[in-house]
């Protein structure tokens, strides 16, 4: 595959936005005929480095070249007639329509202006064979599987002449046998001599179709392998980085102590599970225990933490809270056994942006007493002003629009509305991605005092130097599933848990 | 001065300014035209002026836009208000028309309670399809908005369903301390409603599932069960409105009673500056809006310009409000050019969800 | 090579279920008209049917630029002022002495260019249809008042033609010329619909608009487009309607809005948008023109049934919608 010369090329690219360097001077290349894999930690430059490649971005500095020819997309549409075509994770399809219309509207087979129909399906039917399926070309999109609508964004991708075909996170949200459909659909292109760009959170899939890896990290390239020659170890350090993080210049906090882990838990999953979400697993929590959950973004740390508190309802498995069998079906019914959520999605499922800190933080507490019994004015005011001095809440105006706040203030605000209702399980998910150093080791002390006090809390982080500080077990979540979990002692260090990341259970995952 | 100007700003940019100033406008306009206008006299020991109409028309208005409020800062719409009217207006005209003695004060009781009933069970209706079913507010009120007038003609059997109940018309044309009681009711319904909201947690919890569905229903917020009160406390509003057009006329006509009255309210709501995605809603800012709209109509009416044509200064009001609060309207005016990449456009996206989903 | 078939999971029912709203609505027509059959002689009378569309043409027309909107998800709300706005200038004009060709030039004009200027609206501001609509009904129905306070009559000899000329049989069986033009309306509507870019792009628009951004497809253009579509078809509505009361009536066609989002929503089109077809339409129509020709035959029955009748077939086939799962937002 390699000797040919590199189909697409991109030099020296930079891209800054506000306050953030996506990009710095990264390399790229793309050979014809290879499934070249992009990895990446969040925040890495991945999405960035497709967006300069498709022209949704414009870059500061380098040059992108397609053939040896320098070119420079100004969009998407341009970007794909010149033979770079991109499937998004999300399918931007219409189910509206017929498999044939998705696959060639906008560029119809036409007769005097009219569309021709049966040209149309025609054409479709021998583009999708070329691809391994044989579907009802007729029927609406929508009447298909995700995995179906995936390769039919495919076809409409090579449909036109693509030489270079861009595939971001489309394994996400398909189960096994769907990602060997697609797996063979990609083969069966390569060897037609596309370039295929793959995308994806799940290294084991990375090992099964990439020829290539090439793997950024903060926005620089950290360097470009054959798979055989990565190890799956490595990938996972040059993901992650071995240096350590800012962290270290704070005040070291011991290692702390392993709660007592006997007694009744408080909260007990067995074999909870969602299908296309998280893999059924075993979880224990126990009062004053700090659990960290710890794997690569999309891994489905996040699943998890939404199905304990009832965001997303489990199709398998059982909970036990206190030993007693519960339901956690809606969040109402985890709130009520005590049970606080913060979502990773601070802006879409945190905050209400138009209200005030003040109205925010009581929010969680008033829905739990309904809203006929208001809390009084002078008690709102009192817990309100307690937590936005305990937490360092700036500005420390209660009665101006959270929306106003910066991220990590905002952050803070999400967990004083759970901490006035005194949660017996706290679950954080990502509560200091993207704040300021400051208000990050506040809210890790503040986990740390939580736990002291016996309030249980899952945390939920990327970062493993915080897991590893702060948890007393860690459960490492791989590829949709929960792979193992570490008592958090003196032999447990972040090379233990990067191996448990990347080895993955001793089993192939089982689809649920 | 600095604070000066800065106290200039706050109040050029309060989202109230605009429409004060136009009304301020409309009032000056009427004085110019005809200076009478202000003018309010005694007589019969009550008071008269077209200032004192203009209050005592827009009552009905006011009380369906309140309720109108609510329901948008959830992120609704309420499009059947109107035949609400009609329907309550008529149950109750044709309970009194049936007494022996029309001015009986418990039949008129009764008649209201009537009225009030067959509203809150429609109210209801909306508000299970709505938080229940999961149908689009507008869709889901479109079918009592169309079948509501149906019911109302029903209930009159087609005719205009005259009554001459004295108690009954004292809602729509009656008096007490010297001013019509159409006011005081209008205000009674205000100060309830203000204090259902903002005395109980209702109000915050209506403006944090307006504001944001997802994160409210994160918090533990059953917003079904708010989404479905907000519907019948519109209902309970449009059946007072209702009572109080009917009793203006003292008759029942259930193709005209509340014609448009939706339409007007959801504009008095908009100008009173409650955004129609939902979240925070202001009640005073809807009684403003209602005040304009009715001076708007009167000013039009009082220059012999035909009541229909008022409609081409509303199309223009609602224009101009709209696009004041539209964002891509203000992104054109602040920004020199438009981002053209449409992938980027949809990422930046975040369009408020349906409540309920 | 092995070819997988993966077909879809309930390959039995999917066929129907595109179909079902338009099929439950062709059988509730046929029954309707089974049990006027049944219940009154005169019913079986072919030119009750043709009476029901000579009544409802301009109904039909309008409906048909309403469904091109709801298909993108949008609504139109000013349909019924822009209806009585293009009759109003038109008799207007011919009291003014122009000629008839002149007057309808301008007539046609009119709906089209409020559309058009609607759309620009919606589009270009991100205002909400239901809102910017709303403005327009109250700008031509504030315009019909603003040229008469009264109903102006219609006596040139060109729309007392087209009111009085039969096609057919004039003794017998016929319709009107009005009823011709719905036709070809309805013809050009479905042609443009299945077999034109526009027509594609409109239900991929009201699909799923993110989507048809993403796929490269003109999305503005075509919000435009429908609404000036929907502004042409009221305003040629207007005119048949002038052909069939020749008078243009400030009042005229007030709440007819609601008749034709009945209509389009009875025929099976999604009002999320994205599915339904002009035949559709077609058959929500003649649901509503035959109910009302059931009722003005029952006698006992009144006017005001029609609308609660109206109301209970908008709910049920919203539900019905629901339960079958069109949702493919």
């Amino acid at each position: 595959m390699t000797g040919s010369h590199p189909v697409l090329t991109m030099t020296g690219i930079s891209k800054s936005f506000p306050g953030v360097r996506a990009l710095d001077g990264v390399d790229f290349r793309l050979f014809p005929g290879e499934v070249h894999a992009l990895m990446g930690e969040n925040g890495a430059g991945k999405s960035t480095l497709i967006k300069v490649l498709t022209g949704v971005y414009g870059v500061d500095r380098g040059t992108v070249a397609l053939a040896g020819e320098q070119v420079s997309f100004t969009g998407p549409m341009q970007a794909t007639a010149a033979g770079v075509s991109t499937v998004f994770q999300e399918v931007n399809l219409c189910t509206n329509l017929s498999v044939a219309e998705n696959i060639f509207i906008g560029r119809e087979p036409r007769r005097l202006g009219a569309v021709r129909w049966g040209e149309m399906r025609r054409r479709a039917r021998a583009l999708l064979t070329r691809l391994d399926l044989d579907i009802d070309v007729n029927a609406p999109l929508g009447s298909f599987s995700l995995a179906i609508q995936q390769m039919v964004a495919i076809a409409r991708a090579i449909d036109i002449e693509a030489r270079v075909l861009v595939l971001d996170e489309p394994t996400s949200s398909l189960d096994t046998g769907e990602v060997a459909q697609l797996f063979r659909v990609m083969r069966s292109l390569r060897d037609d001599g596309i370039a295929i760009l793959f995308v994806t959170h799940f290294l084991d899939q990375v090992y099964r179709i990439a020829d290539r890896i090439t793997v950024l990290r903060n926005g620089q390239l950290v360097g470009e392998w054959t798979t055989g020659d990565l190890p799956q170890l490595s990938l996972v350090e040059k993901m992650i980085g071995k240096e350590l993080d800012v962290l270290e210049r704070l005040d070291e906090q011991p290692r702390r102590d392993v709660a007592a882990t006997e007694g009744t838990p408080l909260l007990e999953a067995r074999a909870l599970g969602r299908r296309s979400a998280v893999a059924p697993f075993d979880l224990t929590v126990h009062a004053g225990e700090v659990v960290g959950l710890a794997g690569l973004l999309g891994s489905g740390r996040t699943e998890v933490a939404r199905l304990l508190f009832g965001a997303d309802r489990a199709d398998h498995g059982s909970v036990r809270v206190d030993g007693s069998p519960t339901s956690l079906r809606t969040p109402v019914a985890a709130i009520a056994r005590g049970i606080g959520f913060c979502s990773e999605n601070r802006r879409a499922e945190g905050i209400v942006a138009d209200l005030s800190v003040r109205e925010n933080i009581v929010l969680a507490m008033q829905a739990a007493r309904g809203w006929l019994r208001p809390i009084p004015r002078r008690r709102q005011d009192e817990l309100v002003d307690r937590w936005v001095r305990a937490l360092h809440i700036r500005p420390a105006d209660p009665e101006i629009p959270v929306g106003n706040l910066s991220g990590g203030n905002q952050q803070k605000v999400l967990l004083a509305r759970w901490l006035i209702t005194e949660p017996r399980l706290l679950i954080l998910d990502e509560p200091t991605r993207g704040i300021d150093i400051g208000a990050k080791t506040e809210i890790q002390r503040l986990v740390a005092q939580l736990s002291d006090g016996g309030t249980a809390v899952l945390f939920i982080s990327a970062e493993l130097e915080e897991v590893l500080r702060l948890s007393h077990r860690i459960a490492v979540m791989r590829d949709h599933e929960l792979v193992t979990q570490l008592t958090n002692d003196q032999s447990v260090d972040a090379d233990r848990i990067m191996q448990a990341i990347a080895a993955g259970a001793a089993h192939e995952g089982v689809p649920s | 001065m600095s604070t000066a100007q800065s106290r200039y700003r706050a109040l050029t940019t309060h989202r109230l300014f605009w429409p004060v100033v136009v009304l301020v406008a409309l009032v000056v306009a009427n004085t110019v035209y005809r200076p009478g206008f202000l003018s309010v006299q005694v007589r019969d020991g009550h008071l008269y002026g077209s200032l004192i109409d203009i209050l005592r028309l827009s009552a009905p208005l006011i009380l369906v836009a309140l309720g109108m409020t609510l329901v948008i800062a959830t992120g609704g719409i309420d499009l059947s208000v109107g035949s609400l009217c009609a329907i309550s207006g008529a149950v109750a005209c044709l309970y009194i028309s049936r007494q022996p003695d029309q001015n009986s004060m418990g039949g008129v009781l009764t008649a209201l309670a009537l009225g009030l009933a067959v509203a809150l069970v429609l109210g209801a209706w909306n508000g299970v399809l709505v938080a229940v079913i999961g149908i689009q507010p507008i869709i889901a009120t479109l079918i009592l908005m169309v079948a509501g007038r149906g019911l109302a003609q029903l209930i009159t059997e087609g005719q205009i369903l005259t009554i001459n109940s004295s108690p009954y018309k004292a809602i729509g044309v009656g008096h007490l301390l010297t001013l019509p009681l159409a006011i005081f009711i209008a205000l009674a319904a205000a100060l309830l409603i203000a204090a259902v909201t903002r005395r109980t947690a209702l109000g915050l919890i209506v403006e944090s599932v307006g504001g944001n569905a997802r994160a409210s229903r994160l918090a533990g917020i059953r917003s079904a069960r708010i989404t479905f009160l907000v519907y019948v406390i519109s209902a309970a509003c449009a059946a007072v409105a209702g009572f109080m057009m009917t009793a203006n006329v003292s008759s029942a006509d259930g193709n005209a009673a509340g014609l448009w009255v939706e339409l007007d309210a959801i504009l008095a709501v908009v100008i009173g500056g409650t955004s129609l995605a939902g979240g925070r809603f202001s009640l005073g800012g809807t009684i403003l809006g209602a005040l304009l709209i009715q001076t708007l109509t009167t000013t039009v009416y009082a220059m012999n310009i035909s009541p229909q044509t008022s409609l081409l200064f509303k199309a223009v009001v609602v224009i101009a409000v709209c696009l004041i609060q539209a964002p891509g309207f203000r992104a054109r005016f602040t920004r020199r050019r438009r981002v053209p990449a449409p992938a980027a456009a949809g990422a930046d996206e975040t369009r408020k969800e349906q409540v309920p989903a | 090579m092995t070819t997988t078939s993966l077909s879809p999971g309930r390959t039995w029912a999917r066929l129907p279920r595109r179909h079902v709203p338009v099929l439950v609505t062709l059988a509730l027509l046929l029954v309707l008209y089974g049990v006027g059959v049944s219940q009154y002689r005169a019913f079986s009378n072919v030119q009750v049917v043709f009476n029901v569309f000579i009544d409802n043409g301009f109904l039909l027309v309008v409906a048909v630029g309403m469904t091109f909107v709801i298909l993108t998800g949008g609504i139109d709300l000013s349909v019924g002022s822009v209806v009585a706005m293009t009759a109003m200038v038109s008799a207007f004009l011919l009291r003014e002495g122009w000629p008839a060709a002149l007057v309808l030039v301008v007539a046609l004009l009119i709906g089209p260019t409020l559309g058009f200027l609607m759309g620009c609206v919606i589009h270009f501001f991100d205002i909400q249809p239901f809102i910017v609509t709303l403005a327009g009904m109250f700008f031509a129905r504030g315009m019909c008042t603003f040229i008469s306070d009264s109903s102006i009559p219609i006596t040139d000899g060109f729309w007392t033609t087209m009111s009085q000329q039969r096609i057919g049989d004039p003794s017998g069986t016929f319709v009107s010329i009005s009823v011709l033009i719905a036709f070809a309306v309805v013809a050009v509507a479905a042609y443009v619909l299945a077999y034109t870019r526009l027509g594609r792009n409109v239900y991929a628009v009201g699909g799923n608009a993110q989507s048809a951004l993403l796929m490269g497809l003109p999305v503005g253009r075509t919000r435009i487009a429908v609404y000036t579509i929907s502004g042409l078809c009221a305003a040629v509505g207007g005119i048949l309607l002038s052909f069939y009361t020749l008078s243009g009536a400030p009042l005229i066609a007030v709440g007819m809005e609601l008749d034709v989002i009945a209509a389009v929503v009875i025929g099976g089109t999604v009002l999320t948008g994205g599915a339904g077809y002009v035949f559709g339409t077609v058959l929500g129509v003649l649901v509503l023109g035959v109910i009302q020709t059931l009722i003005t035959f029952d006698g006992s029955l009144n006017s005001w049934w029609t609308k609660i009748v109206i109301g209970g077939l908008l709910f049920a086939f919203i539900l019905l919608q629901r339960l079958i799962g069109i949702r493919y937002k």
